[in-house]
């Protein structure tokens, strides 16, 4: 198991473990290139690629956004038509009725009254028709009587 | 270098070869071909899904743009989390493609069967367990954090070294030297270690024991990955950090 080890300090005959060579800056140049090649051909269309999806979706969150502000404005705005017109229609409600019971009591008093009025004139009416009537019958009476009294007692 | 001493001929899978290389001759100059061959594996793999994924960027992520949305994401966090939101846009290619080098390397080295690609001498592995890509990787840090230090603020990037007082001086400048090298010992360190730990068990016990070092090997891949890339961009956030005075 030594044989390596004794290798790797000795570097034997040619090689080893530490054995630099021209390796080493043909190595280094291969990265350079394949940064440049990598960078054309992955880093930066990914990078644009990537930003340009986060640009667009930030800029469809700001519009989203500013829609959902909108609509949140505009709803406030017509809950609050909403409430003034219920008010208004409650108000009107509330009138309307109170004007209906005004006129029904007026009205109510008015036929009362034209009621009352036709009654009192009836009776009035009727008192007359009954004192002519009783008049009259006295009157009757009394003639009847009168004759009663003539036809019973002879005339002298 | 010999295979270790009592590698059986049964196992051929099993063998050990450390420090060996299947060398190639540049000129006069000689390289590590199991590197490059192996690097180049992943490199291809990476650009295959990187073009794969970005064929038909949508607004809608389908299938491995998904996959690579979420890579760009996890790499810019890590760099505005190190570099600061003014500086990382600059830094972030370099800081993706040291993680996503770094991680494919480690993977690649712990899942491709590798072993089965016989070379003439030497053996496929991560690209990441030797220690020419290590200390490539650490130098390109240490060239990266002095040029985001310089371009940024110019000649004031020396302040750093006297801030808070000039004792500090000696400390810096050491820092200077332990950075690279720490960052290219550990990754080496770790990845080789964690090759040759599966090695060893693979030689002893082929069958599951293996296993736990296996997953605990691929666990380390990856933080090691993470942690060579949050160093790197720790370094270059520290460079183009402005003291508010």
């Amino acid at each position: 198991m030594t044989s390596w080890l004794l290798l790797a300090e000795a570097g034997a005959q040619e090689g080893g473990l530490f054995d630099l060579d021209a390796t080493l800056p043909l190595m280094a140049l291969q990265v350079v290139l394949l940064t440049f090649i990598l960078n054309a051909l992955f880093f930066r269309p990914v990078g644009k690629a990537v930003e340009d999806r986060e640009g667009y979706i930030n800029t469809s969150r700001a519009e989203a956004k500013s829609k959902l502000a909108q609509a949140e404005r505009l709803e406030a705005d017509l809950k609050a038509q909403l409430k003034d017109a219920r008010q208004e229609a409650q108000t009107l409600v509330v009138n309307a009725e109170q004007e209906m019971d005004r006129l029904y009591r007026a009205a109510l008093a008015e036929a009362t009254a034209a009621a009352n009025a036709s009654r009192e004139a009836a009776r009035r009416e009727i008192d007359a028709e009954r004192s002519k009537a009783v008049a009259e019958l006295d009157q009757q009476a009394s003639l009847l009587s009168d004759q009663i009294v003539s036809r019973l007692l002879p005339t002298p | 270098m010999v295979p270790m001493p009592f590698a059986m001929p049964l196992l051929p899978l099993a063998e050990l070869e450390v420090g060996q290389h299947f060398y190639w001759n540049l000129g006069n100059l000689k390289i590590h071909g199991q590197v490059f061959l192996s690097s180049w594996v992943v490199i291809g793999a990476l650009l295959a899904v990187v073009v794969i994924g970005t064929r038909r960027l949508q607004r809608e992520p389908a299938g491995v743009q998904n996959l690579l949305e979420f890579l760009w994401d996890y790499i810019r966090s890590l760099a505005r989390e190190q570099i600061g939101e003014k500086a990382y846009r600059d830094w972030l290619p370099f800081i993706g493609t040291l993680f996503l080098f770094i991680f494919v390397s480690n993977w690649g080295g712990a899942l491709i069967p590798w072993k089965l690609i016989h070379l003439p001498s030497g053996e496929l592995g991560a690209p990441t367990a030797d220690i020419n890509t290590t200390i490539a990787l650490a130098l390109l840090v240490s060239l990266a954090y002095f040029y985001a230090g310089l371009s940024r603020k110019g000649f004031r990037y020396f302040e750093y070294y006297v801030e808070p007082t000039p004792i500090m001086l000696p400390f810096k400048i050491v820092e200077d030297f332990t950075k690279p090298l720490s960052l290219s010992f550990r990754l080496f360190g770790n990845i080789l270690a964690d090759e040759l730990v599966v090695a060893v068990l693979a030689f002893l016990v082929p069958l599951i024991v293996p296993l736990p070092a296996m997953f605990l090997g691929l666990f380390t891949s990856a933080i090691q990955a993470l942690i060579f890339a949050t160093l790197a961009a720790y370094y270059i956030g520290e460079a183009v950090h402005e003291e508010h005075h």
